[in-house]
Formats: C-alpha cells, sequence, structure tokens
C-alpha cells in the first residue's frame, strides 16, 4: 500500500536511495514503530494550536505562504508529492512511489490510487502537473520558482503517472517536491485555484479568519490510517510570546511554538507543560559581500570566523537551545554532515594573524542586524563586536528597522544577519544560497572549485564519492566561504502533558516538520 | 437649535474633506515606505523575476496616481475593493474586526466614564484630603505603566488565578454575557490606562469653578457641598468633561493595538498593524479612514454636546 518502489539503474543508485525505501516501510508502520508499540495512539480530541506567526495578510495561495502558521495550517489541509519522515528520510505521500533514469534526470511518479480532494475529486496526475506548474513559467510570482527551475519539462503518461524530466541529473530531486509550496489543489483547466483551501490532506477546513486562526475537522476519507488522530483543530494566531505561554499556562491551548528562549526555563516549572527542543538545519548566518572590500580578502574573512564565540552564542542567544556552526550550513543530524573538519573556535590570536596576513593592523567593519533576521540578532552582534574587539577588530553593530529587512537591508549591506530554515538535503542547501549566480546566494560568494563540487555531486550515483564530494564542499565553505556560521537553532515548543508525540520527531521544521497535527495525538 | 444642525451639517461636509485629504496623506505615506507589496509578501523568498510577476498581477507596476485614483473612483461607490494580500473583500476583512473593536471600546467607556466621573467629582469634593491624594496616585500610576505592564499584572492576578481567560476568543456564535466574561481583562486594562486623564480633567474643571463669585454665593447660602458640586459647579464644567472624554473614546478605538496582542483580541488594531507590514494599501486606507472618521464624528458630538450644555452658545446675540 505505501510502499515505495525503486527500481533504478544498479545497485548504485540504491545506495543512495535507500533512505526512500526503508522510509516506505517506516510509514507503512507508523511513527511508533520503532518504540512503544504499546503507546498506540488513540484517536480523539480537539487540538488547539497556539503558533507565534500569522498575519491578517496571509492566504490559501501557496505561492506566497512564509512562515509557520500558514506552513502547519497548509500541512493540515494539503497532501505533498513527498513527505519528510520524522528520521529525515524520505516516503511518499500523493507519489506512492518513484523511479529514476539512469543518469537521475528523467523521475516518474506513480499518483496513489483512489486518493481524493475534500471536494470528492479523485487525485490525478493532471492535478499534480497543474500544482507544480503553478510555481513554473515566467508568470510565476512564486517563492518556489528557483527551487522548481530544474523542472525542464513535465507530462502525464495515463492519469496516475507523472513524468518529470530535469536540465540535469539529480539523485535528492524527489526530496525537493516535499517542500511546503509544493501541496497538491485540484486542478481544473490545467490551473490550480489559488484561493481554495481544497486539498487532499488530513483535516477539512471549516472557517478561516487569516490573522486569527482556523478550524478544521477530520477528513473522514484519509488514506493515512495510522494518522490524523484528532477530531478536530484549532490553530490560532497568538503573536505576543507571553500571551503565548499564559494560553498554554492556563489550559487555552494545548501546544505552543516559537516559546520565549528567555523564560524557557519559568515555563519549564509549571506543571502539566512539557517544552520540546528539536535541533535540525535552521541556522543563523553573517554573510559577508564577498565582492566588496574589505570581505574579497579570505584572510579578513577567516580572521572575523575566528573573531566570534561560538559557544558564548549557543548559551547566551539560544540560551542552550541550540549547537554551534562551523562556517557551513550542513547540520549534524544531515546525512553527509562533515564531523570531522577542525571546529572554528574563539581565537583572538589567530585571527590577528589572519589580518596580518591580509595586510591589516587592525579592521572597521559595519555589521546591519535586525531581529527580522532571527530573534536576538541585533544582541548577537553586540556580543560578537564584544569579543572581536580583542582581535584588533571593530565592529560598528547597525540596528535596522524590522520592516523591509529583506528588501533593504539582506543582500544589500555588505554584512548582514540572515537566517536558513535549512534544507532536507546537502544539495538543495548549497544550491539554495552557496551556488554560484543562485538567486539567494547572499554572499555573492563564487568559488569554482566548490561549484564543480556541487554539479559533479548532484548525479552522482556512488555514495562514498558522493560523501566525499559533499565533504570536501563543506570543508571549502567552512574555510574559503564568505558566510559566519556561528550556530544551529532548535525549534523550541510546548505542550501539555495530555498531548502525546512520537518517539522520534521531525527536526526539518517547528512541530515535528510541521506534521504535529496528524503524527501526535491525546493521551 | 437650527443652529445646531447647521454646525452639524457644516461640520460633516468638512469632516468629508478631512477624510479625503487623509485617504491622500496615508496614500503618499504607504509609497514612501521602502517595498512594496510584492517585496513584503515575498520577503526573503524575493526574487527579481517573482517580484515583477508578482507586481503585475496586482497592479503595482502601473503608477502611482492611477492606483490612487481607481481605488478613489471604486471608494466613492461604496467598493473600498479587495485585500492585495488575499483577495478578501475588504467589507469581510474589517466588518467582523470593526465590531470587536467597538464592543471592547463601549465595553471598556462603559466602565470607564462612570468611573471616572464619579471619582472626579468626589476628589474634587475631598480635594486635598489623604483620599484624594490616594486615587490620583493610582490613577496616575496605572496610566504611567505601559499598557501590556498592566495587562500583564492582570493576567497574572486574574488569569492565572482561573478567575477570568488570558485570551479574548469570541467568534460570531458567542453569546453577549459570555462576551463581557471573555473581554473582562482588555476591558479592565483600558479602563486603567484611560481613567486617569478623563478623572483629572473633571477633578480640575470643577475646582476650577468653585474659585467663581456664584459658587461662593451659594457656599454662603449654607448649601451642601455635594450640592455645590452637581447642581452648580458640573454643568459648567461640562463641556472641557465632554471634550476629554470624547478623545478618549477615539483612542479606545484607535490605539489599542497592543492590549489586543496580548490579549489576542481580533480589532482593527492587528488589522492596521499587519497591512501596513505588507504594504496592503486598500486595507491600510480602509482602516485608516475608520479611525478618522471616528475622530472625526466624536469631536463633532463632542461639539454638539458641549454647546447644548451652554445655552449661552445655543442662544447666541
Amino acid at each position: 500500500m505505501t510502499k515505495s518502489k525503486i527500481l533504478t539503474g544498479g545497485i548504485s543508485r540504491r545506495g543512495v536511495l535507500q533512505g526512500a525505501t526503508a522510509l516506505g516501510t517506516a510509514a507503512l508502520l507508523g511513527p511508533l514503530a520503532a518504540g512503544r508499540a504499546s503507546a498506540a495512539p488513540k484517536k480523539g480530541g480537539m487540538l488547539r494550536i497556539g503558533m507565534g506567526h500569522g498575519a491578517t495578510s496571509d492566504s490559501y495561495d501557496p505561492a506566497t505562504w512564509d512562515q509557520a502558521f500558514v506552513q502547519v495550517f497548509a500541512t493540515a489541509r494539503h497532501g505533498n508529492l513527498t513527505e519528510i519522515a520524522a528520521d529525515g528520510s524520505l516516503v511518499g505521500e500523493v507519489a506512492e512511489s518513484w523511479e529514476a533514469s539512469a543518469d537521475a534526470v528523467t523521475w516518474t511518479f506513480k499518483v496513489r490510487k483512489d486518493l481524493a480532494f475534500h471536494s470528492g475529486k479523485t487525485v490525478t496526475a493532471e492535478d499534480v502537473i497543474a500544482s507544480i506548474n503553478y510555481h513554473r513559467g515566467e508568470e510565476s510570482k512564486s517563492a518556489a520558482k528557483p527551487i522548481v527551475e530544474v523542472i525542464s519539462d513535465m507530462r502525464s503518461d495515463g492519469s496516475d503517472t507523472v513524468v518529470m524530466t530535469l536540465n540535469a541529473g539529480n539523485a535528492d530531486f524527489p526530496f525537493i517536491l516535499s517542500d511546503y509550496h509544493l501541496p497538491i489543489m485540484a486542478s481544473a483547466g490545467g490551473k490550480i485555484d489559488p484561493t481554495s483551501s481544497d486539498g487532499c490532506g488530513g483535516y477539512i477546513v471549516e472557517s478561516y479568519e487569516p490573522g486569527v486562526g482556523a478550524k478544521l475537522k477530520r477528513n473522514p476519507n484519509y488514506w493515512k490510517s495510522d494518522r490524523a488522530h484528532f477530531d478536530g483543530l484549532e490553530i490560532l494566531v497568538i503573536l505576543d510570546a507571553t500571551a503565548r505561554q499564559n494560553a498554554l499556562i492556563t489550559g487555552e491551548v494545548d501546544v505552543i511554538d516559537k516559546i520565549d528562549l528567555n523564560t524557557v526555563h519559568l515555563l519549564k516549572r509549571a506543571p502539566g507543560i512539557k517544552v520540546l527542543s528539536t535541533t535540525g538545519t535552521q541556522h543563523y548566518v553573517f554573510p559577508m559581500d564577498a565582492r566588496a572590500a574589505p570581505f574579497n580578502d579570505n584572510n579578513v574573512r577567516l580572521a572575523l570566523k575566528y573573531a566570534i564565540d561560538r559557544q558564548e552564542m549557543v548559551d547566551k542567544i539560544l540560551n542552550g537551545y541550540g549547537s554551534v556552526g562551523n562556517d557551513h550550513p550542513i547540520g549534524p543530524s544531515q546525512r553527509y554532515h562533515a564531523a570531522e573538519l577542525e571546529q572554528h573556535s574563539y581565537d583572538p590570536d589567530k585571527a590577528k594573524s589572519f589580518l596580518k596576513k591580509a595586510g591589516l593592523t587592525s579592521l572597521d567593519v559595519s555589521l546591519s542586524a535586525a531581529d527580522a533576521a532571527f530573534t536576538g540578532a541585533v544582541d548577537a552582534g553586540v556580543l560578537y563586536a564584544e569579543k572581536a574587539a580583542a582581535a584588533g577588530i571593530n565592529i560598528t553593530v547597525v540596528r535596522e528597522p524590522n520592516d523591509g529587512y529583506w528588501d533593504s537591508v539582506w543582500m544589500q549591506k555588505p554584512w548582514v544577519a540572515s537566517y536558513w530554515g535549512g534544507r532536507a538535503t546537502e544539495d538543495w542547501m548549497f544550491s539554495t544560497a552557496y551556488a554560484d549566480g543562485a538567486p539567494w546566494n547572499e554572499s555573492f560568494w563564487s568559488h569554482e572549485k566548490f561549484n564543480k563540487l556541487l554539479a559533479q555531486a548532484r548525479s552522482e550515483l556512488d555514495d562514498t564519492k558522493r560523501r566525499q564530494a559533499y565533504v570536501d564542499m563543506q570543508s571549502i565553505c567552512s574555510n574559503e566561504g564568505s558566510t559566519v556560521i556561528p550556530m544551529f537553532a532548535s525549534y523550541v515548543m510546548a505542550h501539555t502533558d495530555k498531548v502525546m508525540t512520537p518517539e522520534t520527531v521531525g527536526a526539518n521544521w517547528t512541530l515535528d516538520g510541521f506534521r504535529a497535527v496528524e503524527r501526535w495525538w491525546f493521551a | 437649535m437650527s443652529e445646531i444642525w447647521s454646525m452639524v451639517a457644516r461640520r460633516l461636509a468638512l469632516g468629508l474633506v478631512t477624510l479625503f485629504v487623509i485617504s491622500v496623506l496615508i496614500f503618499s505615506a504607504t509609497e514612501l515606505l521602502p517595498g512594496d507589496m510584492a517585496q513584503a509578501i515575498l520577503g526573503q523568498s524575493a526574487t527579481p523575476e517573482t517580484v515583477a510577476a508578482f507586481r503585475r498581477e496586482l497592479g503595482l507596476d502601473l503608477p502611482a496616481h492611477t492606483r490612487y485614483l481607481n481605488w478613489l473612483a471604486g471608494a466613492l461607490q461604496g467598493d473600498f475593493g479587495t485585500s492585495l494580500a488575499n483577495k478578501r473583500p475588504i467589507s469581510d476583512l474589517i466588518g467582523m474586526r470593526l465590531g470587536n473593536t467597538l464592543f471592547l471600546a463601549l465595553y471598556a467607556a462603559a466602565i470607564a466614564v462612570p468611573l471616572s466621573l464619579a471619582l472626579g467629582v468626589l476628589v474634587a469634593l475631598f480635594r486635598n484630603s489623604v483620599f484624594d491624594r490616594t486615587v490620583n496616585a493610582i490613577a496616575l500610576t496605572s496610566i504611567s505603566f505601559p499598557e501590556f505592564f498592566v495587562a500583564y499584572i492582570l493576567i497574572v492576578y486574574l488569569a492565572q488565578t482561573g478567575l477570568f481567560p488570558s485570551m479574548t476568543r469570541i467568534s460570531a456564535d458567542t453569546s453577549f454575557g459570555e462576551m463581557l466574561y471573555r473581554a473582562f481583562l482588555p476591558a479592565l486594562t483600558l479602563t486603567l490606562v484611560v481613567t486617569a486623564h478623563m478623572m483629572r480633567m473633571t477633578r480640575a474643571a470643577i475646582i476650577n469653578l468653585l474659585a467663581s463669585p456664584y459658587i461662593e454665593m451659594a457656599r454662603l447660602k449654607g448649601m451642601k457641598p455635594m450640592r455645590i458640586i452637581l447642581h452648580h459647579a458640573l454643568p459648567n464644567a461640562l463641556a472641557p468633561i465632554i471634550n476629554v472624554v470624547a478623545l478618549n473614546l477615539a483612542y479606545l478605538i484607535t490605539g489599542v493595538v497592543v492590549v489586543e496582542v496580548v490579549f489576542v483580541y481580533p480589532g482593527l488594531g492587528q488589522l492596521m498593524v499587519d497591512s501596513v507590514a505588507k504594504r496592503d494599501f486598500p486595507v491600510v486606507q480602509a482602516v485608516a479612514l475608520i479611525f478618522a472618521a471616528a475622530y472625526v464624528l466624536l469631536n463633532l458630538l463632542a461639539d454638539v454636546l458641549s454647546t447644548l450644555s451652554n445655552p449661552r452658545l445655543i442662544h447666541r446675540r
């Protein structure tokens, strides 16, 4: 039933994609298969979630989704072709199975049979194509346009088969289709209706008031029999961190996200409350414009990398909820994470020696930051400046307005604060923000060998070679890259002790990879 | 009386001109903000092509004056358009929130106005006593704290103990009694914030009059102090009191976004903040016009009432 077939060109490919097969089985057995078989999920109850995001300008249009409220709400009512399981592997969702040509250029997806939208319409290959096409092409305004640009052609082969041809081999391509911008929506005449709430997910929308909240009821025909345990959901917008914690403590809601790290220790003391944190791919960064002096000199960049006290950042900015970064964007939980690389640490003497190599005795730079980049970005900048002074580096922290930060500061000023929610695969992360010419290459960094390795690894089928390539890329990024990556930040959320969570909670996004709504249950 | 009606007509006409000027100002201000809707919505994910496509779809590629005139043409016919962000008709977006905002403002006013008038009269009566000083100190303290602080204090003592809900969740089918209960804490917060202003104005206006010869006459006749204040001082002090009450009512409608956020109350303030952040100009315009109209109408009402309270102004020679 939920078996992912990977019939591809040989053992090496199987090695690459093994995860997907394993995950098919995992989905079959449910998230608890590994651990507490005794605590089988129970059905029922109304789950109320208080979210720290959400605005009156939110909409049903997947092209514009940008924060956790719309993401969780979308996950509750929609299905994607693929899903990232709690353990980070890939499983089929709307796609029952998929296979690739030997060069990983042509991918064939089988749409699950007897899958229907809430309206009753059967999910077909046409719907899949229309849903992806919505983000492609000249007229697309979608935030996901750059990630689906790798698809050069899409066609259906019967009502349940979609064949996608890529512009180059990409062994990780099915991961991309799990992106939250790419839900499968009902189509008519080759177009989806971006103002419709109709989906094929576990819950049906009853009411929605943007910026206030949404009410959903369980989809009685949901194909996943071991998921979507609640009778209904209420997803509420509670922007104020204190109000959110109060709502949880006073029993107005059952789950909240985005805990204020300054008061998390107080919340922990409240009776009946459990704080949950997951460390995945979310990381905070300080990208430097590699084209502009002084950042065009790698010695200056290295001096700055040794002038930051990473552990202190994790302790003070994240209150311990995170781990130190090593100036590359691949987290410790990821497949090809290079743990063997030397960890950059605070060393003012080393920083000074790199300054000397750059022909400088002291350095004056400005760092533009705002809390829009990440919570505590300005404080992090001040902490950075304090420590860097010992190395003769004078950092002036410029407090920028939150409003308009992403269009008038980020990728405009030479050195800024920024963040990444992270991507499920190494290739996806590197291609998004580090590849030469990528629209979101925030440091304007261009490294010939890195770009060559990136293209090679993408279509490389041998796992050992692939791993080596990604380790090399992480090393290049760490030692020659133009981004200071001091920390990986955990997602911190809390729930009452009536809410049960599986043994493994997804770390790729907040709230169990946005899927708490269908993976969690009431005791 | 005819003078009153002609004043009302004149002021309403002027009010319309004010609203028009405000719509121009708001539009220009929205234009001056860095970035536009397409950039604000796409945020970190924006690329030049997607921003351009988004602008074409929203009509943001048209020159500013064309967009303003298009909006004005619609507005004159009562059509305020749809939100650029989620294509919902503005009337849908605003309808429920306007009702909520007015409900909370009236609720708070229903507590605050009688309370501050009564306290104002009492402290004028017992001026410079310990009672006067205590009430003043309490009122000034509550107005001096930021609203969110007052709100948090109330939550700690009244919500965490289970007496009142910390979140104001109301929907269309909530009964009136239930709404009064759920919205009690935000209304109380607002009451604490606005009471001091109105109370002290009442006190000052009455004490001011107590020095005048006709009050002295009344006192010499042997009239009781309470009667002097209620029957002789208060009617003449009404004009400044009415004005300050009107200003506070306008504040309760337009300035309560902090209280809305803390109590998760779905009112107009949050809508305005979100729309400005996303540069959703039709929504910003509509909400700004509602706020402006609240000021215009409440000021007009205050002027009419203070004129009526003063026969000298009605029967002008």
